[in-house]
């Protein structure tokens, strides 16, 4: 049961130049080892001539990755040397799934850090004086810690290696390149704790969702580039006619998010050796396009890169065909011509142009219809398999994501009416919103991904325990509820008490006052934070054992069988 | 396989991405360009000016801190926020703020014109700990600002690079850098010339401790200044409003 990397028995060696080195250095390899000592060196460079602690601590880093690439390249070679070329599999495809299992274990472990960042700043929120007054560890900078390990690494990951997986299997072809996805991957971990570590030490041009300085944007922006031609490649092996709908959305989130990167992160350094940098736009523009990125960090990240997911794991997982063909084309393409207009909304009743707030405006609601068009693609591919609901926890997981999609995606459309945002904006009601979004849709659509690819990619018989992941929602789902009725009602009522007069025609509250009466809601967005990070804490026990390769000793495999839903995949996909 | 079929997404992956980047370029086209072209954008101000290095080198720790995670710099032209935080911002009163701060969640209030609204006792006190100063306060303390010296050998390169993102700063100004931040926080030396380049500059020391120019210095020299550029009683939105 238990075979690692899957090493097949039968077939031949592979024999086609180019799609699978397996260890070999080649011309590739060495210009990868080429600019790894040149990376290095820039490193030792920069620590050189650094002014502050933390470039040169970010100069050790990347000196120090780049050193642990160049021995990974020259072990594996010798070992390649070694060990001969991988036999083929039967059915000619060597899926590269070792990338995958690791790419599991980083977002299950990015969620749990991610989570539990924000439990302590709604904490702080609600008990300011915890852990106050040392500079690294108060709100101001421990907020886009959570931000970015939510967004970017948590959800990151989970974009990256399920799109690594479901770009092999509809294309029935290997993961392209044989440095490359994992450059892709260490690369990618390297910019993540390069972003954060940043944060903590005061590194930050305060652009939301878009902190990271300059020379952070610069190492993802090469990172980006190779995991499009990584996508891109296998599509172009790929042994299908048909590129499969969730990989349009992979691409469209891919092209998109560099689009979007590049863009919102001009900025001129002060100079080579230090973090400091002055963003190319000023004032009203560079909120324009701050928030032309930012709402598509939302609309491409955390929207089209999983509903990639969402198009590939509920089929597969219901055993049942997309809903309809003809709706995902519609959905897809008014998706991502809507939503890039988006971004005013953020900006409604300020110094921006009233054109500009109108048309943010507009295009948001209508940004209403393919987003509900996707969520009934997506529920009713369950057509005739509404029962699994009831006994597979995993597409229930699924299934409720899409519905908070749903949900949020109506509140969304809603907030951006300006009438509506005069009131909610600025308040918890965006914080709940956002929440809703992010726990609710891309929460549990990844660890309904997570949970499915666990067994797979280890090749197990079936998820360690299928009642831990009953648990998991169930306390999730209590946590989200919490989570965002409190935020509903602080919001709405911090917004009230902004804009109440009274008799005299008089502001009838100090801004103060409405803090004070935010209190019991932030304890309640505390506990509800909590119980989904136990859930998270729940997950990662559940895949560690599957990984593992155990199964509970209360869940017996035959409990399961008849359907087994989770067996036929072991076999289908791999050789 | 006809023209107009959805196939020649589906079977090239070239074609596809082309697709996808015309389909996601034109609204970011529409929205964004023309504020660089309609001079109606941003309305002709006086008294808006560069930052002068030390108010710079505050809004930089402005910056570090995180404070736009929780206090924006944007007053809606909606009738309580006036009331409350003073006449809406003006676009014109962010234009050489790069990047803009003007945030999107008010856990702590609006800061866009907070100068002059405190004193810089209170403003000492408070970032020590904002409790001893607003009992319901929940924002973190900054007891380590008053401690740190503030880094400054390198302002005049802040002044280069804001200079090539478009801030009017003169060669003057760059040549001077280092000098007028130490001036702005010494009263009893000669201070007019730094005043002439940057007007309306206000000349204490901040922090109440003459030993150093702390890091607390620069930041109630950026707070204190905040919205303190415009003269809005001299201040008419004329015309049409084209905005």
């Amino acid at each position: 049961m238990a075979q690692p990397n899957g090493a097949p028995s039968a077939g031949g060696t592979v024999g086609e130049p180019g799609l699978l080195n397996d260890g070999r250095l080649t011309t590739m390899g060495w210009g990868a080892i080429a600019l790894f000592i040149l990376g290095a060196f820039l490193g030792i460079f920069v620590m050189a001539g650094a002014s502050g602690g933390a470039m040169v601590f970010h100069g050790a880093l990347i000196t120090v990755f780049c050193l642990l690439a160049i021995m990974w390249i020259g072990d594996r070679h010798f070992d390649f040397l070694q060990r001969g070329p991988t036999p083929k599999a039967p059915d000619g495809v060597q899926y590269n799934d070792a990338v995958i299992r690791w790419g599991v274990i980083a977002s299950t472990f990015w969620g749990v850090v991610g989570f539990s960042v924000g439990l302590v700043i709604a904490v702080q929120l609600a008990f300011p004086d915890l852990l106050t007054g040392i500079a690294e560890l108060n709100f101001g900078r421990l907020r886009p810690v959570h931000t970015s390990a939510v967004i970017f690494a948590f959800g990151g990951n989970v974009l990256m290696v399920t799109s690594f997986y479901v770009v092999q299997r509809t294309s029935k072809a290997r993961l392209a390149g044989d440095i490359a996805p994992w450059f892709v991957f260490w690369g990618y971990q390297l910019f993540i704790v390069l972003a954060a570590t940043g944060y903590v030490m005061g590194v930050t041009q305060s652009k939301e969702y878009a902190e990271p300085e300059w020379y952070i944007d610069l190492w993802l922006t090469i990172v980006w580039v190779t995991y499009l031609l990584v996508f891109l490649g296998t599509l172009w092996r790929r042994r299908e006619p048909h590129i499969y709908v969730a990989n349009w959305f992979y691409l469209a989130f891919i092209v998109t998010i560099a689009m979007l990167h590049i863009v919102n992160n001009l900025a001129v350094p002060v100079s080579f050796a230090g973090d400091k940098s002055y963003v190319l736009f000023s004032g009203v523009q560079d909120a324009m396009t701050q928030w032309w990125y930012g709402h598509n960090a939302v609309g491409f990240f955390l929207t089209a890169g999983f509903l990639g997911i969402m198009y590939y794991f509920i089929p597969k997982r219901a055993e049942r065909p997309v809903y309809s063909y003809r709706l995902s084309i519609i959905h897809f393409w008014a998706l991502i011509f809507l939503y890039i207009w988006a971004g005013p909304h953020h900006l409604h009743f300020t110094a921006l142009p009233d054109w500009a707030q109108t048309l943010g405006a507009t295009f948001s609601i209508m940004l209403w219809m393919p987003s509900w068009g996707g969520m009934i693609n997506g529920l009713m591919t369950l057509a005739g398999a509404w029962d699994r609901l009831r006994t597979d926890p995993v597409i229930r997981m699924l299934v409720v994501s899409v519905a908070f999609y749903g949900m949020s995606t109506f509140e969304g459309p809603l907030m951006s009416i300006k009438a509506v945002n005069g009131l909610s904006h600025y308040t918890d009601w965006t914080i709940g919103h956002v929440h809703s979004g992010a726990l609710g849709w891309v929460g549990f659509v990844s660890f309904g991904a997570l949970y499915c690819l666990a067994p797979w990619v280890w090749r197990r018989a079936r998820l360690y325990s299928l009642a831990l992941v009953e648990w998991h929602f169930w306390i999730a789902t209590i946590g989200i509820v919490l989570y965002i009725t409190s935020m509903w009602v602080s919001g709405i009522l911090q917004g009230l008490m902004w804009r109440a007069y009274d008799e005299l025609g008089f502001l009838e509250y100090s801004f103060v006052e409405t803090v004070e009466a935010m209190h019991p809601f932030y304890i309640i967005r505390a506990i509800g934070g909590g119980l989904f990070v136990i859930g998270s804490l729940i997950m990662a026990y559940n895949i560690y054992k599957t990984a593992k390769g155990e199964i509970r000793a209360s869940e017996p495999l035959d409990a399961t069988a008849g359907r087994a839903p989770q067996g036929q995949f072991v076999a289908a996909p791999a050789h | 396989m006809s023209l107009f079929s959805h196939s020649h997404f589906e079977r090239n992956s070239i074609i596809l991405v082309i697709g996808i980047l015309i389909v996601v370029s034109i609204g970011g086209l529409v929205q964004i360009t023309p504020l660089f072209f309609l001079s109606s954008t941003i309305e002709e101000v006086d008294g808006v000016r560069p930052y002068s290095p030390l108010e710079l080198a505050g809004r930089n720790i402005y910056i570090r801190e995180g404070c736009y995670n929780c206090h924006s710099q944007m007053i809606r032209a909606l009738r309580d926020e006036v009331e409350r935080y003073g006449h809406y911002s003006l676009a014109a009163e962010s234009m050489y703020d790069h990047p803009f701060q003007w945030g999107s969640k008010r856990t702590g209030p609006d800061l866009a014109r907070v100068g002059g609204k405190y004193s810089d006792d209170w403003h000492v006190l408070h970032m020590a700990n904002p409790r001893a100063v607003v009992p319901e306060s929940i924002m973190p303390r900054y007891p380590f600002l008053a401690e740190t010296p503030l880094g400054y050998e390198d302002v005049a390169a802040h002044l280069e690079a804001n200079r090539v993102v478009g801030v009017p700063y003169t060669d003057e100004m760059v040549a001077n850098a280092s000098g007028d931040l130490k001036i702005q926080t010494q009263p009893l030396e000669d201070y007019d010339a730094m005043l002439a380049r940057y007007p309306k500059a206000q000349i204490r020391d901040f922090d109440g401790n003459p030993e150093m120019v702390s890091e607390l210095d620069a930041l109630i020299a950026y707070m204190q200044m905040l919205g303190t550029l415009v003269d809005f009683s001299a201040y008419e939105a004329e015309g049409e409003n084209l905005r």
